[in-house]
């Protein structure tokens, strides 16, 4: 690169990721790295990004670029801190991805002035969404994450995990149907809800 | 998937609670859309668990989304980017 050329790259690259920064640290954490360690991550993949940002074909991709270089990074760490990196062998798991929320809290012959599922949503904790999105599995709560709290396309999604766009469906699908069994256990557990055996209404 | 009067083509409940994550996550073509709202104004309980799912969705962002990143480390980080390219 001439000289000119890679100063408006690097005053690029600087207001990319500092706006990304929130959303890069918090990513590292929910991908399992902790404290300093995903400060570390973070710094370690904008280096890296940096190193190698000739590889990046169009800057319009370059948020799912870069969070797919911290998850590398973040996974390398997590390795060298466990004996065995976790498994990913969660995509075949058949009859998931089914449980509702809206299905066991709504009554649809309820007069107009009660509404379960907006009275749920409303004792909702902070803590209680955290701790249900921290229960899943590290391939779906990445995959949730940078969906509902990133606000990733599905293709940004791919790009960052490197997997097919059927992979995020079905990991999006299954983390979200665990996150909301999550949520309707802590309900339970807090005396907010009743347990209920079966689900309610059937689509028609 | 059944056609009305008109000879348009209109989903059912099924199709509807199929399609509304990516509805949601617009992530649907324009023509899967458009056929996903009509269903949605006509029929309350679709309506209902769509207006849910939203609403999750956003409370699950407000709760868990921060702009805010530790003052050393933003220092930090900016040190090092503007570093880079010297």
């Amino acid at each position: 690169m001439v000289e000119s050329e890679m100063d408006r790259s690097a005053e690029w690259f600087q207001e990319e990721v500092m706006e990304l920064l929130p959303d890069l640290l918090g990513a590292a954490r929910s991908m399992g790295t902790t404290g300093a360690d995903s400060e570390d991550a973070v710094a370690e993949a904008v280096a890296l990004a940096w190193e190698r940002l000739d590889d990046l074909r169009e800057k319009v991709r370059f948020r799912g670029w870069i969070f797919r270089i911290l998850r590398n990074c973040c996974l390398g760490r997590i390795r060298k801190a466990r004996s065995r990196p976790e498994t990913v062998s969660l995509d075949k798991e058949g009859n998931e991805g089914s449980f509702s929320l809206f299905e066991r809290l709504h009554q649809p012959f309820l007069l107009w002035w009660s509404n379960p599922e907006m009275t749920f949503l409303d004792a909702l904790l902070e803590d209680d969404i955290r701790q249900a999105l921290e229960s899943l599995p590290e391939e779906y709560r990445t995959v949730v994450l940078l969906a509902d709290v990133h606000e990733f396309r599905y293709a940004e999604i791919a790009e960052a995990l490197d997997i097919p766009i059927g992979t995020v469906r079905s990991r999006l699908a299954r983390g979200r149907s665990r996150m909301q069994e999550a949520l309707w256990r802590h309900a339970v557990d807090r005396g907010l809800r009743k347990p209920r055996s079966t689900s309610g209404n059937n689509p028609t | 998937m059944t056609r009305n009067r008109r000879g348009r083509e209109q989903i059912d409940c099924e199709e509807a609670v199929r399609r509304l994550a990516e509805y949601l996550d617009r992530e649907l073509s324009q023509a899967s859309r458009a056929e996903m709202e009509v269903h949605l104004q006509r029929c309350r309980d679709c309506f209902s668990r769509a207006e849910f799912e939203r609403r999750l969705k956003a409370r699950i962002r407000e709760n868990l989304h921060t702009d805010q990143v530790p003052q050393a480390f933003h220092e930090r980080m900016k040190t090092l980017v503007e570093g880079l390219g010297e």
